[in-house]
């Protein structure tokens, strides 16, 4: 078993009442008709260091269902990402998580 | 198959192998895009300046008004080094970047002013979007081959 590098699982601590503006947010990449598929794969590759395979995930769930997460985190974090999708001409938006 | 437009080479460069003609077209369509920017026009650029929140107006005003210069930048810089390089059969992954991205904006305009749809039928030869959707479809070619490039 290859353990060292594997970050150590800690408990989060959990809280009694997470109020809204504690829930992470969730960068979703909407689907359209002119973005190609390989072009989509690839952003989200090179902007989220994704595996070919997972970007290839997503960029099917983007194309099949409609939308897809691609990123989550704090609203900075989630922001920016935004931006970075919107530099690259994807259809990107953020919301809290549901 | 046909061959491949854009190869990237051993040395890390990419090689461009499209003819005069196709570079007259992406300068002139390069120098568009740029004046489309500049502008004050709307139509056609609204996937370039995308909304960030679907489901809050005031955040959303604050994320324009924070990111859009900075989007509008990033693109006209694109655009300098497609003009700049046009006529280079070689350039670096940096170059290589700037075309892509500024090819696929220029996808993003013309298609949201062709309407363009996933199950669209062919355009007909004497329809008069056929010039517009040629330019299109090329446009497609070539970021296709860009993207294959950079993701070898």
């Amino acid at each position: 078993m290859k353990a060292t590098l594997a970050p150590a699982e800690v408990d989060q601590p959990v809280d009694e009442v997470k109020d809204a503006a504690d829930r992470p947010w969730v960068v979703i990449v909407w689907n359209d008709p002119i973005n190609l598929m390989d072009y989509v794969t690839f952003v989200f590759q090179k902007l989220f260091g994704y595996s070919r395979e997972k970007a290839t995930k997503l960029m099917l769930d983007v194309h099949q269902k409609g939308r897809a997460v691609v990123s989550n985190g704090t609203r900075e974090k989630a922001e920016l990402d935004v931006f970075r999708l919107h530099e690259h001409g994807l259809w990107a938006t953020m919301q809290h998580d549901e | 198959m046909a061959e491949r437009i854009v190869h990237r080479s051993r040395d890390g460069t990419f090689q461009l192998r499209i003819s005069d003609d196709e570079r007259d077209l992406i300068a002139s369509l390069a120098g568009q895009l740029r004046d489309l920017l500049m502008s004050d026009e709307t139509d056609g650029l609204q996937r370039l300046f995308p909304p960030g929140y679907t489901d809050d107006p005031d955040r959303d005003q604050e994320y324009q008004q924070l990111t859009h210069d900075e989007l509008l930048t990033k693109r006209l810089a694109s655009v300098d080094i497609v003009e700049q390089t046009v006529s280079e059969t070689s350039l670096d992954e940096d170059q290589i970047n700037a075309w892509m991205g500024a090819v696929n904006d220029l996808r993003l305009v013309l298609g949201t002013r062709l309407d363009v749809s996933e199950d669209m039928d062919d355009i007909a030869l004497d329809d008069p979007r056929a010039p517009a959707f040629a330019v299109y479809h090329y446009l497609t070619h070539l970021l296709a081959e860009i993207v294959n490039a950079l993701a070898e």
